[in-house]
């Protein structure tokens, strides 16, 4: 357990928390953008280049930024009246607390965990490239339509309905 | 001799370190790269506000700032003092935290991407594998402060200026980032250092820079007008329009950090600067092959002032856009133009040498801008221009 | 513990808590956050396979992040389009008023 990452992964976890359970939206949203770059940040140590810097520009750079326009369009940033969890909220920690204590006992008796240190492995820009267009050109191209008709569809959902339909 | 000069901070950086012992000495090569980049660019960003109002003073028929030093030259030094010296006001309402802290939000990922512009030969604070992906998600993360001052002010006027503000930069990072894409693809690769020496050599007495392809100039011109809206510079500052929002989205800034507002804007200013040098402009390569003598750095410092010195022409000489068409700009013109210029990008790759080549590209490139600058204006035409005088 | 171990279980702690956001708050925008903090938990586990794991020269790992990631952008796209699209009809986003469909 280096120092760095125990600092990296004790803010990520902190601000995942207060993305969670702070009653302002906004600060929600703030909380998750520093998750994101906290992860990234965790994406480079782990010698993934290519995924952190995509990840900050996707998630950081649209995906939050789309969720705060939502956050604004739907009046979500006056503070709520009522109460901010809904009312079976015990049963979905406890659930969530399930889950993780299945995922570490999982986890801490596994073999798969105790191999031997390698490396650190390469994934320059021109390998990922040559995977994507030799390996998994048929995914690039089904990404491809999928964020076309996630596009399209979004657009048509959110659009304002036409007078007299 | 010429080298020397050439490599003359690289040599005096290497000097520096070797007076640290030695475990110590990569965290100390770090923190000289950083208070070089730091304060090279801090100097160039005052004299940068000084060249900006006396330029534009002298556009419009009037002498900028002359009063402080000669010629105005100690200006930028009375703006900073009032900048400091300025009571912070913040609103009573208003979110601390995140108004505190956007300025910062904004001025660390600017750095940050100015750290992988070449700046010359041997002289890359950080060499990385995929530098301009890097530059690109540093530069999104600009977005998130304008976001956060503009909605920490509780101020409507403020919320109104940060939607607009992001709503103009997610739109026209699209653009910017295709138009990048095509040299990316003629170079091969997304490190900035290796685009600069795909730019190296001259065939003739022309460089070989990618802006003197069809293709090349073709993306040079669309990175330079998204890279003028990424900055909400005019033509595209309708967020920050002085005659309609006040100071749109940093309305409620006063003193220092309002000029860390300034600051953040003209480095961005200066990092998309260098990056369009980098990708299109070869860098800090000589134009032509006999001024090689002259040391790299002094290139790129020349072209990044010329970049400037249009910016600072444009603003003074085109009126703002509204939303709409701003909006319409980029989505139904910059984008489409983009796509053709990357399909012309490969087509010029893959065609050989000759005439036909330039021919059928430039042909392509044309007819793409004559066709969508057509559909753009939608069909209106602009009246003869009649002129009045008083008597 | 190996450095595997400890990523694995800070990806499972990760998704537990985005787990537990989205269950117990009343917002859906809320619960759209939790999912993207699970779908991250995701990603951050197959890097760690990647690094740590055996034949990381495939590069699966990295590969399907990069798609994951995709994926989750036109889902958070497409979801916060349906909870505008919600919010124009019932004026609220409380997913505990939305029971129209119920029983």
């Amino acid at each position: 357990m280096t120092a760095s990452f125990a600092i990296i992964a004790a803010l990520t976890l902190a601000s995942a928390v207060a993305a969670m359970s702070l009653r302002n939206l906004v600060h929600c949203v703030l909380m998750l953008m520093v998750t994101f770059a906290g992860l990234a940040v965790l994406y480079l140590q782990l010698g993934a280049q290519f995924v952190g810097f995509a990840q900050i520009l996707i998630y950081i750079g649209a995906v939050a930024i789309l969720i705060v326009f939502a956050i604004l369009l739907t009046r979500g940033s006056e503070p709520p009246r009522q109460s901010i969890f809904s009312a079976t909220w015990v049963v979905g920690v406890g659930i969530a607390v399930t889950v993780f204590g299945l995922l570490s006992a999982m986890i801490l008796s596994s073999r798969a965990v105790t191999r031997e240190m390698r490396p650190l492995p390469e994934a320059t820009v021109r390998q990922i490239g040559e995977q994507l267009m030799n390996k998994y050109v048929l995914p690039l191209e089904v990404i491809g339509l999928l964020l076309t008709a996630a596009l399209i569809g979004a657009v048509i959902i959110a659009m304002h309905e036409k007078e007299g339909k | 001799m010429v080298g020397t000069l050439d490599q003359i901070f690289v040599t005096l950086k290497h000097w520096l370190v070797d007076f640290v012992p030695g475990q110590y000495q990569s965290v100390f090569s770090a923190l000289l790269s950083v208070a070089a980049i730091v304060l090279t660019f801090a100097t160039l960003f005052a004299l940068t506000t000084l060249l900006e109002r006396k330029g534009l003073g002298r556009i419009q028929n009037r002498y900028g700032p002359n009063r402080v030093g000669p010629y105005g030259l100690l200006q930028p030094i009375a703006d900073g003092l009032k900048a400091l010296t300025k009571e912070d006001v913040i609103p009573h309402t208003a979110d601390k935290v995140v108004h505190f802290i956007a300025p910062l939000v904004l001025v660390v990922p600017v750095f940050l991407a100015l750290a992988v512009v070449p700046v010359g030969r041997n002289m890359t604070a950080l060499d990385m594998d995929a530098g301009v992906l890097f530059f690109f998600a540093a530069g999104a993360a600009t977005e998130l402060s304008v976001f956060m001052a503009g909605w920490s002010s509780r101020n409507k006027y403020s919320l109104l200026g940060a939607m607009r503000a992001i709503a103009q930069m997610i739109s026209y990072e699209v653009p910017l980032i295709l138009s990048a894409v095509t040299v990316i693809m003629a170079a091969g690769s997304l490190s900035a250092v290796k685009i600069v020496e795909a730019q190296a050599g001259y065939c003739g007495i022309v460089p070989r820079w990618y802006v003197l392809t069809p293709w090349g100039l073709a993306g040079f011109l669309l990175f330079m007008v998204a890279a003028t809206a990424e900055s909400n510079r005019s033509p595209f500052d309708l967020p920050e329009s002085e005659s309609e929002l006040v100071a749109g989205y940093y309305t409620e800034y006063s003193g220092f950090k309002f000029a860390l507002f300034f600051l953040g804007e003209y480095l961005g200013l200066f990092a998309v600067s260098g990056l369009g040098i980098t990708l299109f402009l070869g860098g800090w390569h000589a134009p032509l092959a006999a001024l090689g003598w002259v040391p790299s750095w002094f290139w790129f410092f020349t072209k990044l002032l010329a970049l400037i010195a249009v910016f600072i022409w444009v603003r003074g000489t085109l009126p703002r856009l509204r939303m709409d068409q701003l909006m319409g700009l980029a989505w139904k013109f910059m984008v489409p133009m983009a796509l053709v210029n990357i399909i012309v990008a490969g087509l010029w790759r893959f065609m050989s040498a000759g005439l036909a080549r330039w021919a059928i590209c430039f042909g392509l490139v044309a007819a793409a801008y004559w066709l969508l600058g057509r559909s753009l204006a939608g069909g209106k035409q602009l009246a003869k221009r009649v002129y009045r005088y008083a008597d | 513990m190996t450095p595997l171990a400890l990523y694995l279980l800070f990806s499972a702690l990760l998704f537990s808590i985005g787990l537990a956001g989205a269950l117990a708050r009343r917002n859906a925008i809320i619960v759209l956050i939790g999912i993207e903090l699970m779908l991250n938990a995701a990603n951050l586990n197959f890097i760690a396979f990647w690094r740590y794991g055996p034949n990381p020269q495939a590069l699966t790992g990295v590969m399907f992040v990069i798609f994951s990631i995709g994926v989750a952008a036109a889902e958070a796209a497409v979801g916060l389009a349906l909870i505008i699209s919600i919010y124009r009809h019932y004026r609220t986003t409380n997913l505990d008023q939305m029971d129209s469909m119920k029983g």
